[in-house]
């Protein structure tokens, strides 16, 4: 039977990709034996804790969720050739933007109340990627170092706003947003998933999954991008206006990872609070990473992350939790390095 | 007006050396790393792992100057890590940082608990005893010249400066940052210069974190607390130049210790807007495109050889 080429290279990079988690996976074993434990009895107990019981699934649903929409935002960036490491400041701050006006605008009722603060969280996102995003196209100024400072400038300056502003006394957060604004939790419709946070976000992220797959495969808008991404040159000769294309990608990518801090705001917690991103932005790195880009390979490499970082829960008893860390760290090293592999094999078979 | 004085005082100049010398020691790093053309956004990491490593190596050896060996030999292991991928395996020389990153939060978590069964700090240790010079009789300042870290600090400084600019070794290390065809042509190794690079740059952030953990007789979790992108910022803002580098941090550094300084006069300013500065500082300067002719041509770029 002779299998069509897309099919074969998706196999390739789909195979390489698991075997490049299963080697981090052994390398991570080697922790484990150090710290006393046995590796098998650790991670058939994350596999456990994780697969086999509702609730570790809820919970690995609602660590992913955040994961997928930043994950979407930085593989955006990436199919335009951008690099965008300031999703965790654009996340910061397109929380911070959704959980003011939720506390803000209280008299308003859900329908109205939702998209609102959908839309402030994206222009919060937008907002902050906006300054790199002008800097790259007016000056040429690198997106990866001021995304970088701009991710450091939006902790001290929310910082400053919780800390003078906004803050309930005698906490680090500010005040509720309005039940309006509540993104109602899974538990209401899957009883098993009881105690998980979990809730509409996730839906709202596999959404997003799609709307980006039809903008980027079918639109022109999507042609474009991945052209500039593809050969920037050549996108040049064909009449694409680069910058203008870069400058509404890297608006857009923001505006997603905007939209990641939905999860903790509008679906958990219902306020902002100081650290709530705890390092999604990075994460979200590695998930576009593993998910090679692709709005549906991304969900996937997010329920991967999700569940390894609810998995610290599950072994704590066991071995140091950090060794989940670890175990991600490594998946990363491998996976990348393993790219360069997947590109001889792949560059074999098209011959 | 008094007030306005009783900043500038020598306290303030020891503060400022005080918090800026792991900003230099990273920062000179990133420089040397960079100008070979490897982009190293891990020191944050490897300062944390110099920090922790040095503390093992203390607590084991009881000996300060062996666990500050120790701490640069972490620092250099896990900056090869991120050689090999990136190198070896022309991997995302930025992801693969980001990796180096988290990788160090989670190992030195990990043996913290493992080691010093603690989720936060580890046991204390002795820093290094100071050299007794008729020069440590200066008040205030006579800590600093007598600190054998600051010192060694200082030395490098200029030994970066020199190794860059007036060996061949540095010529060459430029060489493979700027063009690495061209320095292979010249029958360059450029893998082996690139290498060595980042190797310096792991050892030289990881010297920061022992100094960390020395200044604290103590390993703390996340002692690195963003000190890495600080230095980071340094390197740019100093045009990837060694000497710029240090003043770019002394001036960070300063900034710091002037709202330290200000907080203990009782004067209180939003502490967050003294940590903006070196951020806001860098992208302005990259925004007038002030540095952008200085950084590397082929910084972050994998080299293939034909």
């Amino acid at each position: 039977m002779k299998l069509p080429l897309w099919l074969k290279e998706f196999f390739i990079q789909v195979s390489i990709t698991l075997l490049s988690i299963l080697i981090s996976f052994i390398v991570g074993a080697v922790f484990i034996v150090i710290a006393g434990a046995n590796p098998i009895e650790v991670y058939l107990k994350l596999f456990e804790g994780i697969f086999l019981n509702p609730y570790g699934l809820a919970q690995m649903i609602f660590k992913a969720t955040p994961l997928i929409i930043a994950g979407l935002s930085i593989a955006l960036g990436f199919r335009a050739g951008l690099f965008n490491i300031g999703s965790e400041g654009q996340i910061i701050v397109g929380g911070f933007l959704c959980a003011y006006v939720g506390f803000t605008f209280t008299n308003l009722n859900s329908f109205v109340l939702i998209p609102l603060c959908l839309i402030a969280a994206f222009v919060g996102g937008a907002i902050w990627a906006g300054i790199p995003a002008i800097l790259r196209v007016k000056t040429g100024a690198h997106e990866v170092i001021t995304t970088i400072m701009m991710n450091f400038i939006a902790m001290a300056l929310t910082n400053y706003f919780i800390t003078y502003h906004f803050h309930l006394p005698e906490t680090v957060h500010t005040q509720s947003i309005s039940s309006s604004a509540f993104l109602g939790r899974l538990d209401h419709f899957i009883t098993a998933f009881k105690g998980s946070p979990a809730n509409m976000s996730f839906v709202i992220a596999i959404l997003l999954c799609v709307i980006c797959w039809w903008v980027i495969s079918k639109t022109p808008y999507g042609y474009e991008t991945r052209a500039v991404g593809f050969n920037p040159n050549a996108a040049k000769t064909a009449g694409i206006n680069i910058n203008r294309n870069l400058f509404t990608t890297f608006l857009i990518s923001g505006g997603l990872s905007g939209l990641a801090s939905i999860n903790f705001i509008m679906g958990y917690k219902h306020y902002f609070e100081e650290g709530f991103s705890q390092g999604v932005g990075f994460m979200a790195i590695a998930v576009a990473l593993v998910g090679q880009n692709n709005p549906f390979g991304i969900i996937f490499s997010a329920l991967l992350f999700g569940a390894l970082s609810h998995g610290t829960l599950v072994i704590n008893a066991l071995v140091p939790k950090d060794i989940i860390q670890i175990l991600e760290a490594l998946v990363i090293f491998f996976v990348i390095s393993s790219n360069i592999f997947a590109k001889k094999y792949l560059s074999r078979i098209r011959d | 007006m008094d007030d306005f004085f009783k900043i500038f005082s020598l306290s303030l100049l020891s503060q400022t050396i005080r918090i800026s010398i792991p900003y230099i020691l990273a920062a000179l790093g990133a420089t040397v790393s960079e100008l070979g053309g490897v982009v190293n956004i891990g020191l944050e990491g490897l300062i944390l792992i110099g920090a922790f490593f040095s503390v093992i190596g203390n607590y084991y050896t009881n000996n300060p100057w062996l666990g500050l060996l120790f701490g640069v030999f972490g620092g250099v292991v896990f900056a090869w890590l991120h050689a090999y991928v990136s190198i070896k395996f022309r991997a995302n020389q930025i992801i693969s940082g980001i990796a180096l990153n988290i990788m160090a939060v989670g190992v030195t978590k990990f043996f913290l608990k493992f080691i010093f069964h603690s989720s936060s700090n580890s046991s204390r240790i002795s820093g290094i005893t100071p050299i007794n010079t008729p020069l440590s009789k200066i008040p205030l300042i006579g800590d600093i010249v007598s600190s054998p870290l600051i010192i060694i600090t200082i030395v490098l400084i200029f030994a970066v400066y020199y190794t860059v600019y007036k060996t061949s070794f540095g010529l060459r290390l430029r060489s493979v940052g700027e063009n690495p065809e061209a320095a292979d042509t010249l029958g360059i190794n450029v893998y082996k210069i690139r290498y060595i690079g980042v190797l310096v740059s792991g050892a030289l952030a990881a010297l920061g974190g022992v100094w960390l953990a020395y200044d604290q007789h103590q390993f703390t979790d996340g002692m690195s607390g963003g000190r890495g992108y600080i230095a980071l910022a340094a390197m740019i803002f100093g045009k990837w130049d060694p000497l710029l580098a240090t003043v770019a941090s002394l001036l960070f550094g300063f900034a710091e210790a002037i709202q330290i300084q200000l907080q203990t006069m009782g004067i209180n300013i939003p502490v967050q807007f003294i940590q903006m500065i070196p951020y806001a500082l860098t992208i302005i300067v990259l925004a007038l495109s002030l540095s952008k002719s200085q950084s590397p041509s082929a910084d972050g770029i994998p080299y293939e050889k034909e």
